[in-house]
C-alpha cells in the first residue's frame, strides 16, 4: 500500500464509478499508475467488489433485513472459523462478523418476508450443532448505511455568489 | 427634519465604490436556475463534533459575553497552533485576540494603526475589503497590480516601486482569493527584507493558510525580525468550514493588539460566545477534518485546472485557497461582459476577475468549493460557451 493506493481507495469507496482517467486527474498522476495500482489492489483482495447502494424501500419491492446475534461453542483447533463458514455459505446471509461482547457472531440476513427470515433462523441457523442460541432483530428503518444518509438530499444553502 | 446644510450621509462612505461582487450578485439572483461557481466559502458543513460543542455550550447556558479579547482557552489554543504550525511564540494574553471573522481584524488593524494620509500597499487582485477598510480608516490605498506571468505573486521589485515616504502597512493576502496564488518561504524572505529596510508593517491575511496544496503554508511573521512588524489575521471560516460562525483572530505586537482590542471593545464587545466554544473544539480535535477537506479540494483543484486547460483556456496552477483564475483575454471582451453573457447564455455564474481589482481584467474567478458533479456540469457549459465564441470569431474572419 502506498499513498496513491490509499487515495484511490478513499475515492472509490465513496464512488466506484469514478473512471481511470478521472482518478488520474484527481490524484495528479497518469492513467498507467492508476491501472497498476487498481490491479494490485484487486489481486490482493483489497478491493473486493464494486457494488451499488440501493434503497430498496423506495422500489416497492419487499425485502426484510434482520440482524441476528448468534452464540456458539467454539470448536477445538478451529475456533469460530468453521461455524462462521457454515453460516456464510448460505446465499441469503449478507454478512457475518465475529464480535466481542455478549455474543459471538453477528449475522445479517436478507429475505423477502418475515416468515422467510424466521424460517431460516429456526430451521437452519438454530439447528447447527454448535449454535447455543440466537436473537433476531428485524430492521425497521435504515437511517444511514455505508456513510450515506438515506432520504436526505443535499441542498446547497449558500448564497449564490460571495466574495 | 434636517437642516439644508447638513448632509445625511458621510462623504467617505458614499464615496466608496460599491462592491463588484454585489453588482454581479444582483444580476445572478435574477436567474433562478443558474449553476454557480461563484461562492467564496467551503461547501462542507462544519464538522459535526465542532457543531456539537457549540450546541453543548448552549445547553450548558454559556450564553454570556466572554472577555473582550475572547475566551482564554481559545486564545491559548491559538497560541499553541501558531507555535506548532509556524514556530512563532505568541503570548495568548497580550498578543492574540478573537474577532468577528477575519474581516473585523482587517478593519481593526487599519483603524488602530493609520494616521490620516498613511499609505497602505494593497496587492490586487485580492479580497474586496482591504481597500474600502483602508479608506474608511483615512489611509491612502496604493494598489500594486500583480501579474499573471509571476503567477500573481508579489515580486520584490513591484513592492519596492510602490513604496513612498508615507508607506506604512503592506497587505499580504496569500494564499490569495481570487487567484489561488501562494507565496513560498523564499518569496516571503525577499519581501521581508524590503519591509524591514523601509520600516513597514505587514497585515498578513492567512485565512486560506490551511488550504495550501504543495508544502505547508509559511507565515511571514515566522521570518526573522518580522513578528514584531506583522499582524497575522486568520480565522475558522475556510479551514474548518465555519463561515457562518463569524470567528477570526489577530496575532501581533501587544501595543497594536491592545489598541485593536480597545476599538473591538467599544464596537463589538466580544466575538460570539457559542462560536468561541466551538472553535476551541476545532483547534483541539479538528486536524483530521482539515486534512480531509484539503485533500478533497486538492482533487477538485486538479480536476478544474485540467478541464480548463483541455478546453484551451490558459491558467497558471493555483497552489492555495479554492479558486482557479483562468485567462479569457482571447475573446476580446471584458471579464464582466464575459461573465454576464456566460450567465445569460449558459446559466453559469462565475465572478469576473475585476470584482477583485482592475488587474483582474481578462480573468475569471472559478471557485471549486463545489461537488465534482456540480463542477462537471458547470464546466461543460463553460466549454460550450467558449467553443461557440471561438466558432463565431472564426466565422467573422
Amino acid at each position: 500500500m502506498n499513498a496513491l493506493d490509499e487515495r484511490i481507495l478513499a475515492i472509490i469507496e465513496k464512488n466506484s464509478r469514478v473512471g481511470i482517467k478521472e482518478l488520474a486527474v484527481l490524484l495528479g498522476t497518469n492513467e498507467e499508475e492508476v491501472i497498476n495500482s487498481m490491479e494490485r489492489l484487486e489481486n490482493n483482495g483489497i478491493i473486493c467488489g464494486y457494488h451499488t447502494m440501493i434503497d430498496w424501500e423506495k422500489t416497492g419491492i419487499e425485502k426484510v433485513t434482520a440482524l441476528i446475534e448468534v452464540r456458539v461453542t467454539p470448536q477445538r483447533g478451529k475456533g469460530f472459523d468453521e461455524i462462521a463458514e457454515r453460516i456464510y455459505k448460505y446465499p441469503e446471509v449478507n454478512s457475518v462478523y465475529l464480535i466481542s461482547g455478549g455474543y459471538d457472531l453477528m449475522v445479517t440476513l436478507e429475505g423477502k418476508t418475515l416468515r422467510e427470515v424466521s424460517s431460516f433462523v429456526t430451521n437452519k441457523l438454530s439447528t447447527l450443532d454448535t449454535v447455543i442460541g440466537t436473537t433476531t432483530h428485524f430492521i425497521l428503518k435504515k437511517y444511514k448505511d455505508h456513510g450515506t444518509i438515506m432520504n436526505k438530499k443535499h441542498e446547497d444553502q449558500r448564497e449564490i455568489v460571495t466574495a | 427634519m434636517n437642516e439644508k446644510n447638513k448632509k445625511v450621509l458621510s462623504d467617505k462612505c458614499t464615496g466608496l465604490k460599491p462592491s463588484g461582487i454585489r453588482k454581479f450578485f444582483d444580476i445572478v439572483s435574477e436567474m433562478k436556475d443558474a449553476i454557480s461557481l461563484g461562492v467564496g466559502e467551503p461547501d462542507f458543513d462544519t464538522p459535526w463534533h465542532i457543531r456539537d460543542e457549540g450546541i453543548y455550550s448552549l445547553e450548558k447556558g454559556r450564553t454570556f459575553y466572554t472577555s473582550n479579547s475572547g475566551l482564554k482557552e481559545l486564545k491559548m489554543e491559538i497560541a499553541s497552533y501558531m507555535k506548532r504550525t509556524q514556530n512563532i511564540y505568541y503570548d495568548y494574553n497580550q498578543e492574540i485576540f478573537i474577532t468577528v471573522g477575519g474581516s473585523e481584524a482587517i478593519d481593526l488593524t487599519f483603524r488602530a494603526m493609520i494616521n490620516e494620509g498613511d499609505e497602505v500597499l494593497i496587492p490586487q487582485p485580492s479580497y474586496v475589503s482591504y481597500e474600502p477598510c483602508a479608506i474608511l480608516a483615512d489611509a491612502v490605498p496604493v494598489i500594486i497590480n500583480l501579474k499573471e506571468e509571476n503567477e500573481f505573486r508579489l515580486k520584490p521589485e513591484e513592492l519596492e516601486a510602490a513604496i513612498t515616504d508615507r508607506s506604512k502597512i503592506l497587505v499580504l493576502p496569500f494564499p490569495n482569493n481570487p487567484t489561488g496564488s501562494i507565496m513560498t518561504r523564499e518569496d516571503l524572505k525577499a519581501i521581508a527584507d524590503i519591509v524591514i529596510k523601509h520600516d513597514l508593517y505587514v497585515l498578513s491575511d492567512e485565512i486560506y493558510g490551511e488550504l495550501t496544496y504543495e508544502g505547508r503554508h509559511t507565515s511571514i511573521a515566522s521570518l526573522p525580525g518580522m513578528k514584531e512588524r506583522t499582524i497575522v489575521v486568520n480565522g475558522f471560516s475556510k479551514a474548518y468550514a465555519m463561515t457562518g460562525w463569524r470567528l477570526g483572530y489577530a496575532c501581533g505586537p501587544k501595543e497594536i493588539i491592545g489598541q485593536m482590542i480597545k476599538i473591538h471593545q467599544y464596537a463589538i464587545m466580544c466575538a460570539p460566545t457559542t462560536s468561541q466554544y466551538a472553535a476551541v473544539e476545532a483547534l483541539r480535535n479538528g486536524d483530521d477534518d482539515v486534512s480531509m477537506m484539503r485533500e478533497s479540494y486538492n482533487e477538485r483543484r486538479r480536476f478544474v485546472v485540467y478541464t480548463l486547460r483541455s478546453m484551451g483556456l490558459s491558467c497558471f496552477e493555483p497552489k492555495g485557497a479554492f479558486y482557479v483564475f483562468p485567462c479569457i483575454r482571447e475573446f476580446g471582451m471584458s471579464s464582466e461582459e464575459f461573465a454576464t453573457r456566460l450567465l445569460q447564455e449558459e446559466k453559469v455564474a462565475i465572478v469576473p476577475g475585476t470584482a477583485f481589482g482592475d488587474s483582474g481584467e481578462g480573468f475569471l474567478r472559478i471557485s471549486y468549493a463545489y461537488s465534482l458533479d456540480n463542477l462537471k456540469k458547470a464546466l461543460t457549459r463553460l466549454e460550450k460557451f467558449v467553443n461557440r465564441l471561438r466558432r463565431n470569431r472564426e466565422e467573422q474572419i
